[in-house]
């Protein structure tokens, strides 16, 4: 039974307290005096040439203070891209320019045009309705396929084309996996799409930029999961503006899921133009105007082939996908489809020949970057939905032909360039078949029948490479960052705690559960510890949120911080105690000295460490405050297997999914509370995925899904209750808290048991329908019923 | 500009609105009561829902001068008096039924609105009742939870513990 | 939103001296009407809310009437029709959520005529009446295409009259995102006919489906119309269903609207 505020309890967050109250401080909470507002003219045009763009009458209107263009950003860089993926013939990526505000061309439905700042925002909106602006209207390319043909119309016109890079991964296995495909005894094909998806963080994006023209600080408050990421890269690359002049707060963020990493124009422009105006300018964004300025996620078109020996065992992989760009790079798009996908592509599975292919194309649509699983997601997807084709194809149980093919030694080198440290997938399958009650399934599935109901169960296993990420290997990749962590633990005189990280909590509960780490390695109560976070000004430089990295890296630079702590701390009571520092033990928040009855407790060591009267100063400092960076020395890998069970009405297609599973091993657990909320929520984001969400273009680039109206948001009566089970756990070898991280499982594991366990449903009625593209809505399945 | 008059959580406010400007424009802005957020501008999202005059409604979705003269609660009145959470609140912080704190304000006073009509919902009358409330946090399992203990019923038979 | 003025009269005549400026519009409970303004698709001079016309709420019955003030809320029909009109108080507890419930009224609907709002369906089915402040409008005279209807400027829905059905049922397949209605049914049994009104999939918005009405008038059950087709011709495409999807469904929705009625 772990200590209460200690790792291993499910602490109740202290940060709810806030929340429930009205409490919390959101970017859009804060408004500086004499704020002015922006409002963003964006292109109507999904592609078209940028004649002129007259603002005069608009500077002349009511409130108005400035009218900017891209012309104002002649000369200012453009918003950088953070990784160069290298293409499979040795060359970079195709890399365009992407100007804060548009120049020369739109290049997408949500392309900002112009800014209008004003005194309200609304005079602004009217002042934007009069600036004239004169566009050509240019063919639109949205197809991906379409893109690469020759003569397509260019999304840039200095490009050779609209193909970014083509990626081939491992290229030196291309033409063996190409040899064990041609002479496989079985090959099974799949092609499908991952469907385009906008995270849709119920917080929108705001901006705050403020400057002080007596000191030339600029601040900025933004919706971030970085602030220092964002720092670095608006400062650095945009507006040339040290860091030392720059601080970028991200208050309370409400939810990211990873659409809130990225740099955007937006941000930008607030900075700039608070310096232009010498006043603050706000910018709040509505979900209409975020649905065509987040960037968006997925959208894959793959082609998938299995190879097997005559007795299930799998021989090669082959995958080529399409993965769509959008319009310009975003922050960390290229790694998406390449480093965070291919690399994946092994799966749970010992096949041991992969080749992974992929097209990184242009299109006149919102640039796609990574959402909640990035990469991951799409590789289980495709992975896990063939093997269930195979399993039918050649009659053999899915559930048997996984295990067949499961890694069971590590370490396991795969031939996709990684190597997983531990895992057990035979036992997350156990559990899973345990607690998803799958010997209870035959009579459930009759009693659908009886209400003349198709019930159908989907299994399949994940796994994801998270704590991201080693920044030697990331950088022989193509990333332009470290990706370390960092944690600055300042003991305060009294013995209390502040733990200045650069991780960033936007729903995660690192308030609560950082401090459970600190508490219990020094053995005092978790209210002595608190957390600061999200503000570049009070925190240690540190790269944030996303990837599942919160803990494993974020956490493990706090872990070093403290031992640090702990090693001096030991040094003052040796002192205090007049005893050998090799004596000297922690426990309970006392140290002791072995063998006697001496002790100091720890708030006695830590005044001591600041009224340094009684101390060692020609040996140690005064004060107790210790950094440390951590760079992970490997991913760390997540597993699991996952079971949904849904019911089809025959009559209307509709799907209905009545229950979820989850068995996860994400190594040991600090709070098993916030891991399972972590779950919950991936789940819902790939039931949303699987069964209801998707964004749609038309042929001209107009956005079909661009409100709640027509993008379906999973809502609580779509959902099951969840089961969920945590308790396989072969902890991480190469951080030391043993975590592997659990904010992306559920969104990367949940799409394929959804389509496999409608797949089953409607075969075991006697349907030939092996696949259906997500998401599966009503028509979709009524129509592959009836097809 | 109309003077507007409302009793927000027991307190008479005044302030100056326009025709535009909406309820949760006026709470936010002119009161400065900030834990009404707005998520969405199509009426979808319900984290700008208060209650006017005992009944929930969408705080994006009403004109200030509808509630010249009404009875408004909003989050920043629902702890007990001595501060501590409400029945609910607590709930929604025992059972982990909110993670980035953006929808939970509508979630808790679409939450006080349903157990003022219904005191004992069903699970499925729960998850009904939050059409009008998204979450992308925390998959509604335990807000579906939160909701139904603060109900006080019993919960251990909902999954995932 | 563009700028407007504002007010809010106390009686049905104020209202209408109200709307009789140049550029004013009415306002019911504003749940689809303030969503608009958002997106400045719509630029009044003044908008007069009848939210505070008293006259005009509330829910009672005339013999075999069922008589809804115009701007008398989805949740208080839910409520006030549960007993004696089963199927309009499921519909009206069907519409938006909660919270869109207590503000969204009956009158304010019908004006918008949206092709996806379930209460046409229900008029077209019972053949309500539409009582303005200057007529009654039957209702089939009274929807005239999207969004568009016979009200006149400056002319208010005071109530609607339904005459009360035997038996009846409204089944809605909800669209995944708005959750209006992909296509809802509104089946109404009276003594000698059946009216079966459809929502949601009409190119020219809410109609009759003729061939089932005539089929169950002789035939109340679900039988009676397990054979019927209606076609895709006039439905709408979209991307949440092809015409010939909402055809089907249709027909899946009305037997089950009758075997719910039944």
């Amino acid at each position: 039974m772990p200590k209460d505020g200690g790792i291993g309890a499910s602490t109740k967050r202290r940060e709810d307290v806030r929340f429930l109250t009205g409490k919390g401080k959101y970017t859009d909470d804060i408004n500086i005096n004499n704020q002015t507002y922006v409002y963003f003219l964006r292109s109507d045009v999904a592609h078209g040439t940028l004649n002129n763009v007259d603002t005069s009458a608009a500077e002349g209107m009511p409130g108005v203070i400035r009218v900017f263009t891209g012309k104002d950003f002649e000369g200012i860089g453009g918003l950088p891209c953070g990784w160069q993926v290298t293409d499979r013939h040795g060359e970079p990526m195709q890399e365009p320019p992407h100007p804060v505000l548009a120049q020369g061309k739109v290049r997408h439905v949500g392309d900002p045009i112009a800014a209008v700042v004003a005194e309200s925002l609304e005079q602004a909106r009217d002042a934007a309705e009069a600036i004239d602006v004169d566009i050509t209207d240019l063919p639109a390319v949205i197809d991906m396929k379409a893109a690469v043909q020759d003569g397509a119309p260019k999304v840039h016109d200095d490009l050779t084309s609209n193909l970014c890079y083509d990626w081939g991964f491992v290229e030196d296995n291309r033409q063996a996996v190409d040899d064990a495909i041609k002479s496989a005894h079985h090959v099974t094909t799949l092609e499908l799409k991952n469907n385009r998806l906008v995270a849709n963080p119920m917080e929108p994006r705001v901006a705050v930029g403020d400057f002080n023209d007596a000191t030339g600080d600029h601040t900025l408050y933004t919706t971030s999961q970085n602030p220092h990421v964002i720092r670095l890269l608006m400062g650095a690359f945009v507006l040339g503006i040290p860091e030392h002049k720059l601080r970028v707060v991200a208050p309370d963020v409400g939810g990211g899921f990873g659409t809130k990493i990225f740099h955007y124009a937006e941000e930008a422009f607030c900075t700039f133009a608070a310096k232009e105006i010498r006043r603050p300018v706000k910018w709040t964004c509505s979900r209409s105007e975020a649905f065509i300025s987040d960037a968006h996620g997925r959208d894959h078109v793959t082609k998938i082939e299995l190879a097997m020996d005559a007795e299930g065992n799998f021989t090669a992989l082959r995958t080529e996908t399409y993965a769509n760009m959008g319009a310009y790079l975003s922050t960390f798009a290229p790694s998406v489809p390449t480093w965070l996908h291919g690399t994946l592509m092994a799966g749970n599975y010992k096949t041991p020949l992969i080749y992974v292919n992929v097209k990184a194309v242009f299109t006149n649509t919102v640039p796609v970057d990574a959402y909640r699983g990035a990469g991951r997601p799409e590789a289980t997807f495709q992975l896990e939905r063939v093997i269930d084709k195979a399993a039918r194809e050649i009659g053999m149980d899915p559930i048997e032909l996984r295990r067949k093919n499961f890694i069971t030694e590590f370490p396991y080198a795969t031939p996709v360039a990684v190597e997983y440290d531990t895992g057990n997938y035979n036992a997350t399958m156990d559990k899973l078949i345990e607690v998803a009650d799958f010997a209870g399934f035959e009579a459930r599935a009759a009693e659908s029948k009886a209400r003349g109901k198709l019930r159908g169960l989907g299994v399949n296993c994940y796994i994801e490479a998270c704590g991201i990420a080693p920044s030697n290997l990331v950088g022989q990749l193509g990333a332009r960052a470290g990706l370390y962590e960092s944690a600055t633990v300042r003991v305060n005189a009294t013995g209390s705690i502040s733990v200045m990280t650069g991780s960033h909590s936007h729903g995660q509960g690192h308030e609560t559960a950082f401090p459970q780490v600190v508490a219990d390695m020094i053995g005092i109560d978790a209210s002595q510890v608190e957390i600061v976070h999200g503000d570049t000004a009070n925190t240690p430089m540190g790269m944030g949120t996303y990837g599942s990295r919160s803990l494993a890296v974020g956490g493990s630079a706090m872990v070093r911080a403290t031992e640090k702590i702990i090693a001096k701390a030991k040094k003052i009571a040796a002192h205090l105690m007049e005893a050998s520092e090799g004596d000297i033990e922690l426990k309970d928040g006392a140290f002791t000295v072995a063998g006697t009855d001496k002790s100091v407790a720890w708030g006695d060591v830590t005044l001591a460490a600041y009224v340094p009267h009684n101390y060692p100063l020609e040996e140690i400092e005064p004060g107790l405050e210790e950094t440390a960076f951590y760079d992970p020395s490997n991913f760390t890998y997540p597993s699991g297997a996952y079971s949904c069970e849904v019911e089809v009405d025959p009559d209307t297609g509709k799907v209905e999914v009545l229950a979820f599973a989850a068995a996860d091993d994400f190594g040991n657990v600090v709070n098993p509370m916030i891991v399972e909320g972590q779950v919950h929520g991936g789940i819902a984001q790939g039931i949303g995925q699987a069964m209801l969400e998707n964004c749609a273009y038309d042929d001209d680039g107009q956005l079909l899904s661009g409100s709640y109206m027509d993008y379906a948001m999973p809502r609580a009566a779509d959902l099951p209750n969840f089961v969920v089970d945590h308790s396989c756990q072969t902890p991480c070898t190469h951080n030391p808290l043993g975590v592997k991280g659990c904010g992306e499982a559920g969104a990367i594991g949940s799409p394929p048991a959804l389509v496999n366990a409608v797949c089953d449903a409607l075969q075991r009625a006697g349907k030939d329908v092996k696949h259906i593209d997500m998401p599966l809505s009503p028509s979709r399945v009524w129509a592959a019923m009836n097809g | 500009m109309a003077t507007v008059t409302m009793t927000v959580n027991g307190k008479s406010r005044t302030g100056e609105a326009e025709g535009r400007t909406l309820l949760v424009s006026f709470l936010r802005e002119e009161l400065g009561l900030t834990g009404t957020h707005v998520g969405c501008d199509t009426s979808q999202c319900g984290a700008c829902v208060v209650h006017v005059n005992g009944e929930a409604v969408k705080a994006c979705t009403m004109f200030a001068q509808e509630a010249d003269g009404a009875e408004v609660s909003t989050i920043e009145g629902q702890a007990n008096a001595d501060g501590s959470l409400n029945t609910i609140q607590q709930a929604f912080q025992d059972h982990h039924g909110l993670q980035c704190g953006f929808c939970t304000p509508g979630m808790v006073m679409s939450a006080a609105a349903l157990l003022k009509d219904n005191p004992k919902p069903t699970e499925q009358e729960v998850r009904n009742y939050l059409q009008g409330n998204i979450c992308r946090c925390t998959g509604y399992h335990n807000i579906v939870k939160a909701i139904m203990a603060a109900s006080g019923q019993d919960v251990s038979a909902i999954a995932a513990e | 939103m563009y700028s407007f003025d504002f007010e809010k009269p106390s009686t049905i005549d104020e209202a209408v001296a109200a709307l009789s400026s140049e550029g004013a519009q009415a306002l019911g409970g504003g749940q689809t009407l303030i969503p608009t303004l958002k997106q400045r698709l719509n630029a009044p001079e003044k908008l007069v809310s009848l939210t505070g016309i008293a006259e005009m709420k509330g829910v009672s019955s005339d013999g075999g009437t069922m008589k809804i003030g115009g701007g008398t809320t989805h949740g208080t029909v839910a409520k006030e029709a549960k007993g004696s009109f089963a199927g309009l108080a499921k519909l009206a507890s069907l519409i938006g959520d909660p919270a869109v419930r207590n503000r969204g009224t009956i009158g304010g609907s019908l004006a918008n005529n949206d092709p996806a709002a379930c209460y046409p369906s229900a008029c077209m089915a019972t053949g309500a009446t539409i009582r303005t402040n200057t007529r009654e409008i039957a209702a089939g005279d009274f929807f005239d295409g999207l969004f568009t209807t016979a009200l006149e400027e400056g002319e208010i829905i005071v109530g609607v009259d339904f005459p009360v059905p035997q038996a009846s049922d409204y089944q809605k397949f909800e669209q995944p995102a708005s959750r209006f209605p992909l296509v809802g049914v509104f089946v109404a049994k009276y003594g000698d006919r059946v009216g079966v009104g459809v929502t949601g999939a009409g190119e020219d918005g809410v109609f009759r489906w003729a061939e089932a009405e005539e089929a169950l008038a002789g035939n109340f059950s679900p039988d009676a119309v397990a054979g019927l087709s209606h076609s895709a011709d006039g439905l709408i495409s979209d991307l949440h269903g092809t015409a010939e999807y909402r055809a089907h469904l249709i027909g899946v929705l009305t037997k089950r609207a009758v075997a719910a009625a039944s």
